[in-house]
């Protein structure tokens, strides 16, 4: 287990320094700079341009800036925001509790509503519900996120006026951050309104983000425990005279996650890019609004440093993902 | 009262129509006593005890007069109530272990499920029960392998402790589907001596299926020898291997490789077993049987119990003229 955990450790390494060259190269390649940005439609004056350029360490050559920037990381140094001046670290931590909380109740919406439809489909099969679940979820993982987001928001907040349209609590309420996580900060208020006001803001965008990792958790459950139902040892177990649910939750489902929590874990980076859209679509006060209102800026530091603590958690989540995929499966843990 | 009483059982696959597996099988077996169903693959052995298992899954079709298990008629017993006797005084040991244990759990756990299903046992008192039914299939170090996963054990290893969690409810029957042809040969023995000693000590009813006829003869008492879905013999373990009643007995019996010693090749039966869309209108053995005459192609033998030997055949083998 340690030599599995230093292996994977030492692959980081290249993927670090890939993903730093990929995103100072990408933001570059996108016309204009900060100053530019900043100033607005107004003529730039070149002198003035410049010495803004020079201020921000802009003017160097770029391996010069990308040796600079990697000196910079090397020291724990995330810089700082070109436009608000403050620490990019801090306000990714300020931001980040935000996206996790909307991260969390969309694979809470996906991984429970998903297993469940899997088993039964799977349990069911060539039945009406498992077609229909089958149609439904390849429906809803090719459906483009931003105009499913739309679509819910026209029916269920502008039609039905069941749910607010954006933001994550309504500006009545005056909560005070405690742990970043709406859900639990509103419980500390005095008002017993804001925490359901703050469960209704969450739902949409959940559905929303947790839509794709849905449609594939469903169909990979369904298609792993089809795979595992035909196993000998479910015969076994019942053979044994174990009830159904024991069979097919204890006997079944448990080997049946092996494969599904790996596709779980890659889901996680496809939410972060999905929250991206979801965010902006919704207003939501995230990470992934703010990168999309850096990009906007040219905010080097932001772009680069943003997107560097988004993989580095991706990494990090798979990483805790095979970890766990060794608990799930003996036959790995005991593997050299 | 006899422990098992299957009455015309029938099983099929898709709809009631459908050319069944198992055709009309009626067979007694006594308390205490070794039966082996013996017959080649596809014979219905297998699905047969599945049927009174109840692991037979749509699309199969069960029909029976009746199936009489210690008390109960299994067929029309309820699914809750059915779960009761089976695993508990109705047991399986499955053909191959490797892939009969759930990789995911240990041996500890795979046998005190079945403790506290059936006998309530939990906790320490089920672990302690574990270990000595992992005792009692004669494994070494038992302690050590309470908490060793399926993938860390031989395959004779796993088909001891499918042995334990079969005998761990003391179960009145145990069906053995071929226990040991996924076994290598000096593990074969070693197997079937410990089903026969747990047999005995705990005089328990033991149903071996099998094709292997050297393991019949020297465990069962009784043979019930398959044939397309039909019990075609059913005889006593000397008389049946030396004076068989029916063609296809003979036929199996001649295919023994020893008794072929001298030969160029193994005596073998022509043909092959009917399928679904040459299933023989007559006896279903009449086109390869050696013997077959007009009347055997014209109609169906039927398991005539006043004969002096069990056999569903016309003109059977080796009888006395009366």
């Amino acid at each position: 287990m340690l030599s599995f955990i230093a292996r994977r450790v030492g692959l980081l390494i290249p993927t670090f320094f890939g993903i730093t060259l990929l995103t100072f190269a990408l933001i570059r390649l996108i016309p204009g700079d900060p100053v530019e940005v900043m100033m607005g439609e107004r003529r730039v004056d070149p002198e003035m341009h410049a010495q803004a350029m020079e201020r921000l360490g802009l003017n160097k050559p770029l391996y010069a800036q990308y040796f600079d920037y990697i000196g910079q990381l090397a020291h724990g140094n995330l810089g700082e925001s070109l436009r608000t001046r403050t620490s990019v670290w801090s306000e990714f931590l300020n931001l980040f509790p935000a996206t996790l909380e909307l991260s969390i109740a969309a694979l809470l919406f996906a991984g429970v509503l998903g297993l469940l439809a899997g088993v039964i489909a799977a349990l069911k099969r060539g039945s009406l519900f498992d077609h229909g679940v089958m149609g439904i979820s390849l429906a809803g993982y090719s459906m483009p996120i931003f105009w499913w987001g739309l679509i819910l928001i026209m029916f269920f907040s502008v039609s039905l006026g069941w749910t607010p349209v954006s933001g994550r609590i309504d500006l009545l309420y005056d909560i005070e951050p405690r742990t970043g996580f709406m859900l639990i900060d509103t419980l500390y208020s005095d008002d017993p309104g804001a925490w359901l006001d703050a469960l209704k803001h969450l739902i949409l965008p959940a559905i929303v983000l947790g839509t794709i990792p849905l449609a594939v958790i469903a169909r990979m459950t369904r298609s792993s425990m089809l795979e595992v139902l035909r196993e000998d040892y479910i015969r076994t177990a019942r053979a044994k005279g174990l009830s159904p649910v024991r069979v097919v939750f204890v006997h079944g489902l448990r080997n049946a996650l092996i494969p599904v929590l790996t596709v779980f874990g890659l889901q996680v980076g496809t939410l972060l890019a999905g929250a991206v859209l979801t965010e902006t679509i919704f207003s939501w006060p995230g990470i992934g609004k703010w990168l999309i209102e850096a990009i906007g800026a040219r905010d080097y530091p932001v772009v680069q440093n943003g997107i560097l603590l988004i993989a580095c958690l991706v990494i990090l989540v798979n990483f805790v993902v095979d970890i766990l995929y060794g608990l799930a499966n003996p036959r790995i843990r005991h593997q050299r | 009262m006899a422990l098992l009483d299957i009455n015309n059982l029938s099983v099929r696959f898709g709809d009631k129509n459908a050319v069944p597996v198992v055709d009309g099988l009626s067979l007694t077996v006594e308390r205490g006593e070794v039966l082996a169903i013996v017959g080649e693959s596809g014979s219905g052995k297998s699905v047969t005890m599945m049927a009174l298992m109840g692991l037979v899954d749509a699309p199969g079709i069960i029909t029976a007069d009746s199936m009489q298990f210690d008390g109960n008629d299994m067929l029309r017993l309820g699914r809750r109530q059915r779960r009761k006797v089976v695993g508990k005084d109705l047991a399986m040991v499955f053909q191959d272990p490797m892939t009969a244990l759930n990789p995911s759990y240990t041996v500890g756990f795979q046998i005190e499920e079945v403790l506290r299903a059936h006998l309530g046992l939990t906790g320490k008192a089920a672990r302690q029960r574990a270990l000595e039914l992992l005792r009692k299939v004669e494994i070494p170090a038992p302690e050590s392998r309470l908490d060793a996963y399926p993938h860390q054990l031989s395959g004779g290893m796993s088909q001891r402790v499918a042995i334990a969690m079969a005998i761990a409810g003391e179960p009145k029957l145990l069906i053995a589907d071929e226990p040991t042809t996924a076994l290598d040969v000096t593990i074969q023995a070693q197997i079937m001596e410990l089903l026969l000693s747990l047999q005995k000590e705990q005089n328990m009813t033991l149903i071996l299926i099998t094709h292997d006829l050297a393991v019949v003869a020297e465990t069962a008492r009784r043979v019930c020898v398959m044939y397309a879905g039909q019990a075609v013999e059913l005889g006593q373990v000397p008389q049946l291997f030396d004076e068989p009643a029916h063609p296809y007995s003979e036929a199996l019996l001649a295919a023994i490789p020893e008794h072929s010693q001298g030969a160029a090749r193994l005596a073998t039966l022509p043909g092959m077993v009917p399928g679904r869309y040459d299933r023989p209108h007559g006896c279903l053995l009449s086109p390869r049987c050696p013997y077959a005459q007009a009347n055997c192609r014209e109609q169906r033998p039927a398991l005539d119990p006043k004969r002096q030997s069990l056999a569903r055949c016309f003109y059977p083998l080796n009888q006395e003229v009366a």
